[in-house]
């Protein structure tokens, strides 16, 4: 380790006042991260690829360039998920079928921190093309929960939580189509956020569902996430569904809650909230009103559809996404083909993963000629009623609570035959997507060895507030706990393999 | 045969000539090497998203407002998928149920009759790459070696103009189909080169009892990009289906092939095979709106449109209909027509010079109207010469041609090849003699009371001339030679 320094508990923040200070090199702080990755990556496994070459000889280059012609964001060693292109870089969306795919251009959220002169550490894990709650389902193996690994880290975007959880990223960019960032951020307790749809540029980000997707970032803290997001955030005009933010992202600065009305629908707490998860929850509440602001109950009635309207919607939009990934122009192709149709369904069929050929099926068969209205049609209202839903919750709440996830990390393994379980681990945060509204999760402590997120739900481009809030919540709660890289399923006297302590707050050295 | 009635509908597919494609910045070009006009957009590379090009909206809301269609404040493109590897996405981007314009008619002309077809609606898509296949016989796919893909052209704006079922005969058809082309040429919207398919049509086309206005089922023909051949096939196809129906059966819905050989159609697909293109509107675009302002500054900008044309063209110059509507029927051939006029030559004299030495000129050459040596002011200066009696009207065809062949001006040309009108009275008079004097039979004729023998004499002064004599004063001469004037100076020779 780099001067003094703890990958685990150092913020961008403070990163960027010792490089600025000077009291840190560029070089420096990338090694630090590359030695923690080093140490830790081969049981985390959060990256597909690290580019640590890249990234030294990059830091190095930052630390010759004069500090007025810096980025705002120099030096920050960065990790991308890996659905974001990366010109140069290989980039695999977590698939065998782009496992060679090198791209010619890089995604505009990348490209503006790039401009930023953000570090590069790697591309993060993920289930293939986004698709999945655990990241099991990549094609080059789980990442393992830094809190225990026996567990996921949660999914899709479980690559990116894991890396900054594990101190083996400062922060990194993930994606989020139903809480493929904020899910992951809960269960390895981080800051992770998606924006109001159409506030980052999906241009480089590979579809999963086009309406549903968008890119967030995954920090230590509010305040990390909000210097990232206002550096990614903006119109594009490469993606006609990017919007300019009503003002400039904020960085965040309250303390207080006062005047703020948080509702807490009792659709999301009513059922499928594990102990653990809701005592953390009403903790966090206990808090919100320490702080001056009010919880109320609320209703958002529709909540019990729009996991199924999401698994018709997102799957349909994904069967069209993919299609073209059929071996022709780039990417994977099987060999032995005697004809088109032979090559496009074997290329197709050995690239593609079960869960992602699941969703494809799904798709196609919702917009099917005669099953269109009953399926996607149906979805779609179904989408509406549910946007209503919170039309008419922020006409009396200024934000909308809930647990993130309603479990702690699973056991790998424990979901992956019941894609119906996995499903639900989205429940939470699914909704939201639905209707294109900003949400953050935060962390809210631990249940038993593993934390807890709780999530804030603002109206479209409510980001300031949001932002705001989640940064007084999260000095109230003073989570300051980190991962201890044990692994539940070892005796529990094993050196490092004790899970058993609550609150432990050990670092593995 | 006459108790059947064709009912014939087309939808015509146009290539906008715009810059750029239609949802990314390559250009669009012609002839270039493959592949050179591409990008991450339209080679679908992961995470590449489309964007509208506005120019293309412009130019498809120009086609639709010329005919007569309503402009939708809002429209939306849909994805219609399908895999094949001339479409990189697997799905092309079209509109589908909520299309750019909706609800017009266009006027065309079958000889004298006007007839009118409804237009169901004008709508925007994407074209696909041009697949070459090699190897095999004439590049069709069968028995081909391999397949190559040129990008280039995928992605070019495309709009489609989708015809109500209102053409009642194949000839009508064609008619249609060329005064459409026309009309979109004349808005500046796309050249619509046949050869390079930048319009191509899907016909339909079924029979029903004549009077009936039910609709029998039709059969359809796609992706013809040939005038005759339409008009072959759909020519073959009528008595096909009526033998059918007369013998009792029924017509099979399904995509016929025409062989322009045999002139036979015969089944390419059926029904059962038709695709499931799974419509979803397009999530990575927003929906595309037109305002009343802008829809009226397109409305605005229009140029004159052909029928407009063809009505001003009898009233401003006397034409007749016809002649107005060949003359007024393309922008091209009209701008050319209107030129002439406007360096003073007399709009008739004018209109029969277009229509027949400029016309079968540019047939022949195979070239479009004000393209080529003979612009409007080499052929104005060749009819002012003509107007002015100075170079006769069979010498001007004469001059026409050798302008084109040596690509000179026509002055060098008449007087090079000597070709002015003589109208020199002594030249004349002396060649008037020598006529009279070498038919002294006729001359007797004449002067016993045959008086229609003066034709044969001038006759023969413009043979000797070449035609070159001016005909008025040549005729003039030759009465007053045989009426024994003093206008015969060299009549020494004739017998007393």
């Amino acid at each position: 380790m780099t001067a003094g320094l703890d990958p685990l508990r150092l913020t961008a923040r403070e990163a960027r006042r010792l490089l600025t200070d000077g009291e840190l090199a560029a070089s420096e702080l990338t090694k630090t991260y590359l030695d923690q990755i080093e140490r830790v990556e081969d049981r985390v496994h959060a990256f597909i690829q690290v580019t640590a070459d890249n990234a030294a000889k990059y830091a190095t280059e930052i630390d010759q360039e004069a500090g007025a012609t810096r980025g705002a964001l120099a030096g920050l060693p960065t990790a991308i998920k890996d659905n974001m292109v990366t010109e140069g870089v290989t980039t695999t969306c977590g698939s065998r079928i782009l496992g060679n795919y090198q791209p010619v251009y890089t995604a505009t959220a990348v490209r503006r921190i790039w401009g930023d002169h953000i570090v590069m550490l790697g591309k993060a894990n993920m289930d293939e093309f986004a698709m999945g709650s655990s990241t099991e389902n990549s094609a080059f193996g789980p990442t393992h929960n830094p809190w225990d690994l026996s567990t996921v880290p949660g999914g899709s975007s479980g690559g990116s939580a894991a890396a900054v959880a594990a101190g083996e990223a400062l922060w990194a960019l993930g994606s989020d189509t139903g809480g493929s960032v904020r899910q992951p951020a809960a269960l390895c307790g981080v800051v992770g956020m998606k924006p109001t749809y159409g506030a980052v540029s999906r241009y480089g980000l590979i579809a999963f569902a086009s309406s549903l997707d968008q890119i967030g970032p995954l920090t230590r803290t509010v305040y990390d996430c909000a210097l990232l997001l206002r550096r990614i955030a903006g119109h594009d005009p490469c993606d006609s569904t990017s919007v300019a933010l009503p003002g400039e992202i904020e960085l965040p600065g309250a303390e207080r809650l006062e005047g703020l009305r948080f509702g807490i629908p009792t659709e999301y707490v009513a059922r499928g909230i594990e102990p653990g998860v809701m005592a953390r929850f009403e903790k966090t509440l206990t808090l919100i009103e320490e702080l001056g602001g009010t919880c109320v109950e609320i209703s958002l009635p529709h909540t019990d559809y729009a996991l199924p309207a999401y698994y018709i919607i997102a799957p349909a939009e994904a069967s069209a996404n993919l299609a073209r990934f059929d071996g022709v122009r780039y990417g994977f192709r099987a060999a032995g083909a005697d004809d088109l149709t032979e090559m496009y369904e074997a290329t197709r069929g050995e690239g593609f993963g079960a869960e992602v050929k699941r969703r494809i099926m799904i798709g196609t068969y919702a917009l099917s000629s005669g099953y269109y209205q009953a399926y996607y049609g149906q979805a779609q209202r179904v989408r509406t009623l549910v946007r209503r839903d919170f039309d008419t919750a922020f006409a009396q709440v200024d934000l909308i609570v809930s647990p993130t996830s309603p479990t702690v990390a699973f056991g790998l393994g424990t979901r992956t035959a019941d894609p119906l379980a996995m499903y639900q681990s989205d429940i939470c945060t699914i909704p939201v997507n639905l209707a294109g509204l900003p949400a953050i999760s935060i962390p809210c402590g631990l249940a038993g060895h593993l934390p807890v997120g709780f999530q804030l739900m603002g109206p479209a481009f409510s980001e300031n507030r949001l932002l705001s809030a989640a940064h007084a919540l999260e000095g109230a709660i003073g989570f300051t706990a980190v991962p201890t890289f044990c692994d539940s399923r070892d005796a529990a006297d094993a050196p490092g393999g004790s899970c058993g302590r609550p609150d432990r707050e050990a670092v593995e050295r | 045969m006459s108790a059947w009635e064709p009912v014939i509908g087309l939808e015509v597919h146009v290539e906008l000539d715009t810059a750029t494609k239609m949802f990314c910045g390559c250009p669009v070009t012609k002839g270039d090497p493959p592949n050179t006009h591409t990008c991450p957009v339209c080679l679908a590379h992961p995470g590449a998203l489309p964007v509208v090009n506005e120019r293309a909206i412009e130019y498809a809301a120009r086609i639709a407002l010329a005919l007569g269609c309503e402009v939708r404040p809002r429209s939306i493109f849909h994805r219609k998928n399908y895999f094949y590897p001339d479409l990189p996405k697997a799905y092309q981007i079209s509109q589908y149920d909520e299309p750019l314009a909706v609800a017009g008619s266009f006027d065309y002309w079958v000889g004298d009759e006007k007839l009118s077809c409804r237009i169901n609606r004008v709508h925007m898509e994407e074209d696909a790459a041009k697949l070459i296949h090699a190897g095999g016989e004439a590049g069709r796919i069968a028995g081909s070696e391999y397949s190559m893909v040129d990008f280039n052209r995928g992605g070019t704006p495309l709009i489609e103009i989708v015809g109500e079922p209102d053409i009642p005969s194949p000839e009508a058809a064609r008619e249609f189909l060329q005064q459409l082309r026309d009309l979109v040429i004349g808005l500046g919207v796309s050249e619509c080169n046949m050869e390079e398919g930048q319009i191509r049509w899907d016909a339909n086309i079924s029979v029903r009892p004549a009077g009936s206005d039910r609709l029998g089922t039709r059969t359809e023909l796609k992706n013809m990009n040939s005038f005759r051949f339409l008009q072959q096939a759909l020519e073959s196809e009528v008595p096909r289906q009526v033998a059918v129906l007369e013998a009792g059966g029924a017509i099979e819905q399904e995509t016929l092939h025409f062989d322009p050989e045999t002139g036979v159609t015969t089944p390419l697909r059926s029904k059962e095979e038709a695709h499931d293109y799974r419509y979803f509107p397009e999530p990575d675009l927003v929906p595309v709106t037109a305002d009343a302002a802008w829809i009226e500054r397109v409305r605005q900008s229009l140029p004159e449109l052909p029928a407009a044309r063809v009505e001003r063209f009898t009233s401003q110059y006397g034409l007749s209909r016809y002649d107005a509507a060949v003359l007024g029927g393309g922008a091209a051939l009209a701008g050319f027509y209107e030129e002439l006029v406007a360096q003073g030559i007399e709009p008739k004299l004018a209109a029969n010079w277009v229509m027949g030495e400029y016309s079968a000129h540019l047939h022949s050459a195979g070239l479009e109207p004000g393209h080529g040596h003979v612009t409007a002011a080499r052929l104005a200066a060749l009819l002012r010469l003509v107007a002015a009696g100075e170079v006769s009207g069979t010498a001007a065809k004469q001059a026409f041609a050798l302008m084109v062949e040596e690509r000179a001006e026509p002055l060098d040309v008449v007087a090079r090849h000597d070709l002015g009108q003589v109208s020199d009275t002594g030249e004349l008079a002396a060649v008037v003699a020598a006529v009279l004097a070498a038919h002294p039979a006729q001359v007797e004729q004449f002067r016993a009371g045959k008086e229609q023998v003066a034709g044969f004499f001038v006759g023969q002064v413009m043979k000797v001339t070449q035609g070159k004599a001016n005909p008025q004063l040549a005729a003039e001469l030759v009465r007053a030679a045989l009426r024994g004037g003093d206008a015969a100076p060299t009549d020494a020779g004739a017998p007393a």
